[in-house]
């Protein structure tokens, strides 16, 4: 007995000692010029790739391809403005329309005219110096639940000045636009919708829609998956969430073979939908420059662009680029999103959403 | 602690790591915050006076603060006591399982309570059926109430621990004497037990309001949208708004007050702690002895287990029945499968090794940096008071649990960015990270213990010729097992559920169980809805048999304490 506890009051000690010779980090292995060079990408953690697109990249370009994930899109964009004397990454991606301007005013991009921006339709390209440069989009729209309606014999809402009817009381489930993505892209669709002067602001909906008895979670997914009737398989008493256009063919997809159709379906009234588009660019400063920008344009060729739809559940922005067919067949891209200038969300997101704060929540 | 001068050298570690990891990308981060380019910017001041809503923000987070502590020391104690002083069967799985919740990320429990508390949930099903209602009766989300309860939920398990360990070891002969001499039950508790523990109540509520107080997860997800805390408002405020300036002044806001109650609490604790005859626990735990005492253990344990357990249980049964109609594996097979050949898939056996692998290193390095923290808090072993050095160490050691993780995330990116601390994407920051909140409560469990300490054992011992290390061995290491054994379940549990280090960077390469359960809530599908469950529920197992291990690795003879 006297044994064991000498050696457990030692191995404090040594654990502390172990502890203090890990501690330091392993330098960044050197590129040697004939080993393969290291190119590091920052995203939020949405992001996702199959193994062997990246590995094609690896392969023809002589590289390892690095991952560092940084939070969701907002966190990971501040930790890269703050990172800019020493960046952390030679290319980011996951910049979305709400964040463009202020990805520009934080100045941590270098300007990259890829050629293959030609295969890009021009109203996703929205950063005429290129910094930024559009890699997907996706719609934030209502989902509801398809069986739920029918059994009710209620017809879904058209638009979205419907959901204020006593109708659709109690029925709907948002994220807070302050916490969550899709929360602030619907935030601002209803913006655009409604306006800020005149009879009928955005503000005015918002109070009707509280006052028709509107749950609002703080982020997407307890939205989604504890409170809508289809992601939480009945637990939740919310037939209409507001989420992607996508989420139907998800639901299709991660349902591992047993549905055919999705339990969901989309609502997008035309102008009533926000799309986010999402942005790549290389960082300044990035220790890689030429391999980041060969980066970029192997994001924009048609494998990788290919492979986004499946994996990250949203659009490629390359117009040549094939959507699958769940995609074709259940999340149809819906016609005039919502407008709304990156520039003027930048300015005015505190303002509305403190707006929508007080007119909400308090 | 008599050491050869070299060695009390190690006791500078802990301030060094503090100094390192806590205090510069502390000041780093305020600095950029509040003078970029050099020029002081005070509007974030400005803004405390000029939106009336931040006081409000502040008021709420003290009170349910306050109401939580209360709350979850009403659920703990009367568990404390009985773990303390009773032997039963499945004694030490019960109280594992008291533990659980403290692993769990709070988006996992936000599931959990809605499948029991929710408007279709268990227990409003089971009411509208028994009683015949139209509408769910028990409308406990988004309201304040199941904040509280979800902190109790949460924290229970440090009133069992710091204070039930403390209990666990008081001399039962003090309370009979006092029987003896004709004093009450009532009285007893009163007028013995109660100073006795107060200590270590104190160092639980402590620990319990500066969880609450700086609440985020739980606020945001169960509370819904309209409550905040300052956390949650520093949150805002630095992420969504980038505002740095504001969230740079509150999150100092939250420090100063954070900083007050501990130097308070320091204060009160001085004065209140006295050198007390421990006793190992043969000596204090019985079986119970009479049907009203087996009633008491009895019905403490359904009680606890009820608000404990349902949600855990709840959250196993989802698992796996989720979409089906019989249950099955299905969802945890699924973990095993990489249907889209993501290049960020992990097989479930790593990130469960890649948790245990991180959270055993922030065992490690906490209990080292803890113990001689705590040493050198517990003071001079002549009058075992605490020195002057140590009641204005003693806060300092606390301030990471008040501090905001948003904060010194990032405080970490621009301070740890070149050699020799080139550390942001290091590894080796997720074990330093999680030693930095677990510390506090490594120190904590070992304070009162050590300064209950009667120095007259050790000199003593001394006198009788025992060498320093001797005394340790025999006096200090036999005595402290228990707290020592407590100290190592949080540090454990704390770096397994992983508090704010989702703020940090991280290489998915090495995903941990946290980071799977995340990404699985990130799309749509049963599928991920099934496997976040699944992933959850080895999360309680793993932390169940990482807790029954440590409490079975007990240290010498101080596994009968």
């Amino acid at each position: 007995m006297k044994r064991t506890t000498r050696r457990l009051t030692l191995l404090p000690l040594l654990l502390l000692l172990l502890a203090a010779c890990t501690a330091p980090p392993a330098p960044a292995a050197p590129t040697a010029d004939a080993g393969p060079q290291r190119l590091v990408l920052m995203s939020h953690d949405s992001f996702a790739i199959s193994q062997e697109v990246i590995a094609q990249f690896e392969a023809s370009h002589n590289a390892v391809v690095e991952f560092l994930k940084a939070g969701d899109a907002g966190e990971a964009l501040n930790k890269a403005c703050l990172s800019k004397a020493n960046p952390l990454a030679d290319v980011f991606f996951g910049v979305d329309n709400t964040f463009l301007s202020r990805a520009i005013d934080c100045d941590i991009f270098e300007p990259y005219e890829s050629p293959l921006l030609a295969a890009v339709p021009d109203d996703l390209h929205l950063d005429p110096q290129s910094r930024l440069l559009p890699m997907d989009f996706g719609y934030v729209n209502l989902n509801y639940d398809r069986a739920w309606f029918e059994q009710q014999g209620l017809a879904t809402p058209q638009t979205l000045a419907e959901l204020t009817q006593p109708a659709y009381r109690g029925l709907l489930v948002v994220p807070n636009p302050a916490t969550s993505s899709p929360g602030l892209a619907f935030l601002l669709a209803t913006v655009a919708v409604f306006g800020e002067t005149g009879d009928y602001t955005y503000l005015d909906f918002w109070r009707d829609l509280r006052a028709n008895d509107l749950l609002v979670t703080d982020g997407w997914s307890e939205a989604y998956f504890s409170h809508f009737t289809v992601g939480s398989a009945g637990q939740g008493d919310r037939p209409l969430v507001v989420s992607y256009s996508t989420s139907p063919a998800a639901d299709v997809f991660y349902s591992e073979g047993a549905k055919t159709q999705p339990d969901s379906g989309n609502i997008s009234p035309p102008g009533e939908t926000f799309r986010q588009i999402e942005f790549a660019g290389v960082l300044r400063g990035a220790k890689q420059p030429t391999l980041a920008r060969q980066f970029i344009d192997f994001m924009l060729e048609l494998p990788f662009q290919e492979d986004i739809p499946l994996q990250m559940f949203v659009y490629p922005a390359n117009s040549a680029a094939a959507v699958p067919e769940l995609f074709s067949q259940f999340a149809p891209t819906p016609s005039e999103p919502a407008a709304l200038d990156p520039a003027a969300i930048e300015a005015n997101r505190e303002r509305w959403i403190e707006a929508w704060t007080e007119a909400v929540l308090r | 602690m008599h050491l050869p001068k070299p060695w009390r050298l190690l006791f500078a570690l802990p301030l060094i790591f503090l100094a390192i990891f806590y205090f510069y990308p502390l000041l780093s981060i305020l600095g950029v915050s509040l003078a970029p380019e050099g020029r002081l910017d005070l509007s974030g001041v400005q803004a405390l006076w000029t939106r009336p809503y931040l006081a409000q923000v502040l008021w709420f987070t003290l009170w349910q603060a306050a109401a939580s502590t209360a709350l979850t020391l009403l659920l703990g104690l009367p568990a404390a006591y009985i773990y303390a002083r009773y032997d039963f069967p499945a004694k030490t799985l019960l109280r594992g399982l008291t533990t659980i919740p403290f692993v769990l990320p709070t988006v996992v429990v936000g599931v959990a309570f809605v499948t029991l508390f929710g408007p279709r949930g268990v227990l409003n099903d089971w009411l509208m059926a028994a009683l015949g209602l139209a509408s769910p009766p028990i409308k406990l989300l988004n309201t304040v109430w199941i904040i509280l309860l979800a902190h109790a939920f949460y924290n229970a398990a440090v009133v069992v621990r710091i204070v039930g360990g403390m209990w666990a070891n008081l001399d039962p002969r003090l309370g009979e004497a006092a029987a003896v001499l004709g004093a009450s039950r009532w009285r007893r508790t009163w007028e013995v037990t109660l100073p006795l523990l107060a200590p270590s109540i104190a160092a639980a509520s402590l620990l319990i309001f500066l969880f609450c107080f700086t609440s985020f997860g739980v606020v945001l997800i169960l509370g819904g949208a309209r409550f905040a805390t300052l956390e949650v408002e520093i949150y805002r405020q630095t992420v969504n708004y980038f505002n740095l300036p504001l969230g740079a002044v509150l999150a100092l806001v939250q420090l100063a007050i954070t900083f007050v109650v501990m130097v308070v609490y320091t204060r009160m604790q001085a004065r209140s702690s006295l050198p007390l005859n421990l006793r190992p626990q043969s000596m204090t735990v019985r079986r119970p002895a009479t049907r009203r005492e087996w009633l008491v253990v009895a019905g403490v344990n359904t009680l606890l287990m009820l608000v404990l357990l349902t949600p855990l249980l709840a959250l196993a049964v989802r698992s796996l029945t989720l979409g089906a109609d019989a249950p099955t594996l299905r969802h945890y097979l699924a973990l095993g499968q990489n249907p889209t050949q993501s290049v960020f898939f992990a097989p479930p056996v790593e990130a469960i090794r890649n948790s245990l692998l991180f959270s055993l290193a922030a065992v490690a390095l906490s209990l080292a940096l803890g113990l001689l923290a705590a040493y050198l808090l517990a003071g001079n072993s002549a009058h075992n008071r605490p020195s002057r050095l140590a009641r204005w160490l003693d806060p300092v050691f606390l301030l990471p649990l008040g501090t905001s993780a948003v904060t010194l995330g990032l405080g970490y990116i621009i301070a740890l960015d070149e050699p020799p601390l080139n550390l942001r994407t290091s590894l080796a920051l997720i074990p330093l990270a999680y030693t930095l909140i677990a510390m506090p409560f490594v120190v904590r469990s070992l304070l009162p213990a050590l300064r209950g300490l009667n120095p007259r054992l050790r000199e003593g011992a001394a006198v009788l010729g025992a060498s320093p290390g001797q005394v340790l061995r025999e006096i200090d290491l036999p005595i402290i097992g228990r707290a020592l054994a407590a100290a190592a379940i949080f540090a454990f549990t704390i770096s397994l559920g992983e508090f704010g280090a989702t703020l940090l960077l991280y290489q998915p390469r090495y995903p941990t169980m946290s980071v799977v359960i995340y990404r699985a809530l990130g799309q749509p599908g049963v599928s991920n809805y099934g496997q976040a469950l699944a992933m959850s529920t080895l999360l309680m197992l793993v932390c169940l048999v990482g807790l029954l291990l440590i409490e079975r690795l007990r240290v010498g003879d101080a596994g009968e304490f």
